[in-house]
């Protein structure tokens, strides 16, 4: 049914996307992760309040979320090119996910670490916590299940984002979908892709929730 | 808002104090005040000699170190166990893991909860959950404990039990506990000292034994009478005679039927007396206005073998 040139094309593919996921979401971590404690712990009657940088930073975050993927992936093109020397393949395409996914991770990271109760930093604090220490050794492991979720919710986004990206010459199975099914009108190859991204997205997700609750210690097994 | 105004309370090292107060008397910030977790934007805190505003951030953290803290709701980190929990504040003092350890083993023996050193908080009860709070607060071997209303999630049965740790705990380490509630019952059973709080200020202050038995302050009375609800005038036809022929005088019978209907019962007549230690005599009671409580008052005689008798047209 397919020929064997589009079978390897599509193993390509898999890889690429794989590829542009995971440095993606490592990358989007890396920036995101601070933002998100920022964005916490700077508020009114936080830890450390800071109200105007608080202020920017979610008119920053606001703005990064609003922009759709696609379009943000031409607008950072003279960005994408400065960064990976071209603007178009898989490595080119981390640049604008990883833009993409920073603010939206932020926002998850930053209500994980909300739900934490008050009352056990309040705890650290009557210990003699300093701040570095409440934020390293309470919000984050105490909210490390909510984390798990989203970072699962995330790796789920950055694969769909990654997708669209095929649209422009991402690269990935976003990429062949578009290429072959849209293009050359091949549905089967399109239909093939699709079934493949999902199956990668529902693989993702169950793993994800498996180690979410295997970690929670809150609940009695 | 002004949240607390004209404190002025020295509390002695070695004693247990009671603040008390109503909810929203400001109780609650006052004990933060201490540990300055809420920073009084006026007047001094000062402990041991040390005056709290005087220090900056690390020199606070460090005073915090000495002085322990439980809450309400126990504020236990649930993603770590019972051990790791109790190391906690000795990591943020830095001590090493295995020191630790062996100081969560000793703490743990001291609360009674040597075989839960594994267990997760939700796999405890809240009684257990509060022991190893107060196991956490004493690691570090504070010389004050903080507790804030650490009584008040607590059934009686629990909360009994959780005072008379803290007591112990005072006699054997000779630490200082301020404890903040809104039960009398907490003050009376372990304080020696006890500071009223209302609207904020301090009202009255003073030895246990002296501000109960002569409460000055409204706000005083209120918390020492606080079942003040004046007697109902009793309007029932309803009387019974019971009659004491021999019984143990000891056995407080009718005190006793108060307390288990919780009903008012008006004595009018009582002829009784004590003869080597077994109760001879009658008593007239008229019994309250509704039916189902006054059955249940002569059912709970005739159950402790009483001879209860009804009397009809004692009363007009």
């Amino acid at each position: 049914m397919l020929s064997e040139k589009i079978v390897s094309e599509i193993l390509v593919g898999i890889g690429g996307t794989l590829y542009m996921t995971a440095f993606s979401t490592l990358f989007a971590y890396l920036f995101a992760l601070p933002l998100g404690i920022l964005l916490v712990v700077t508020k009114k009657d936080n830890l450390y309040p800071m109200v105007t940088l608080n202020r920017i930073l979610d008119v920053i975050v606001n703005i990064g979320r609003s922009i759709p993927f696609i379009i943000l992936v031409v607008l950072v093109i003279p960005v994408t090119k400065a960064i990976a020397g071209k603007s178009y393949g898989t490595t080119a395409t981390i640049v604008p996910l990883v833009i993409a996914a920073v603010p939206f991770i932020a926002r998850l990271i930053e209500s994980s670490l909300q739900e934490v109760n008050h009352g056990v930093i309040e705890a650290a604090q009557s210990m003699g916590a300093s701040i570095w220490t409440i934020i390293l050794r309470v919000m984050i492991p105490e909210a490390k299940t909510s984390l798990i979720v989203g970072a699962t919710i995330a790796v789920s986004t950055i694969i769909s984002y990654s997708a669209m990206a095929g649209a422009v010459g991402g690269g990935g199975l976003g990429d062949i979908a578009i290429r072959y099914g849209y293009h050359r009108y091949q549905t089967e190859v399109m239909i093939v892709t699709v079934v493949l991204l999902v199956v990668l997205v529902q693989f993702l997700q169950v793993l994800g929730m498996k180690i979410a609750s295997k970690t929670d210690k809150r609940v009695i097994r | 808002m002004t949240a607390l105004n004209g404190i002025n309370l020295d509390i002695n090292e070695g004693d247990i104090c009671g603040i008390i107060g109503m909810s929203g008397a400001g109780k609650s910030t006052l004990v933060r005040c201490i540990n300055y977790l809420e920073k009084p934007t006026n007047g001094s805190v000062i402990i041991e000699n040390k005056n709290l505003s005087s220090l900056n951030d690390k020199e606070l953290r460090k005073v915090r170190q000495n002085i322990g803290m439980i809450f309400q709701q126990f504020n236990l980190l649930l993603q770590r166990n019972v051990e790791d929990n109790i190391c906690f504040p000795l990591e943020i003092s830095g001590m090493n893991k295995n020191e630790c350890g062996k100081r969560a083993e000793e703490l743990l023996k001291l609360v009674g909860l040597a075989d839960k050193r594994k267990s997760y908080p939700s796999q405890l009860s809240g009684g257990q959950k509060q022991r190893v709070a107060i196991a956490r607060a004493l690691s570090t071997n504070p010389k004050i404990l903080l507790c804030d209303e650490a009584t008040s999630a607590l059934d009686p049965t629990t909360t009994r039990s959780i005072l008379s740790l803290l007591k112990e705990i005072n006699k054997k380490l000779g630490i200082t506990i301020v404890i903040i509630t809104h039960e009398m019952s907490v003050v009376e059973e372990i304080c020696d000292y006890v500071a009223i709080v209302d609207n904020g200020s301090l009202v009255e202050h003073g030895a246990v034994e002296e501000v109960f038995s002569h409460p000055k302050t409204d706000a005083a009375k209120k918390l020492v009478y606080h079942n003040n609800s004046s007697v109902a005038e009793m309007n029932s036809k309803r009387c019974i005679r019971i009659v004491f022929d021999g019984k143990s005088s000891y056995e407080p019978v009718i005190a006793n039927m108060v307390l288990e209907c919780k009903a008012q019962v008006n004595i009018l007549f009582a002829d009784t007396r004590d003869i080597n230690g077994k109760a001879f005599g009658q008593m007239v009671l008229q019994l309250p206005e509704d039916n189902l409580l006054a059955d249940k008052i002569i059912y709970y005689l005739k159950d402790k073998k009483v001879v209860v008798e009804e009397l009809l047209d004692y009363v007009k």
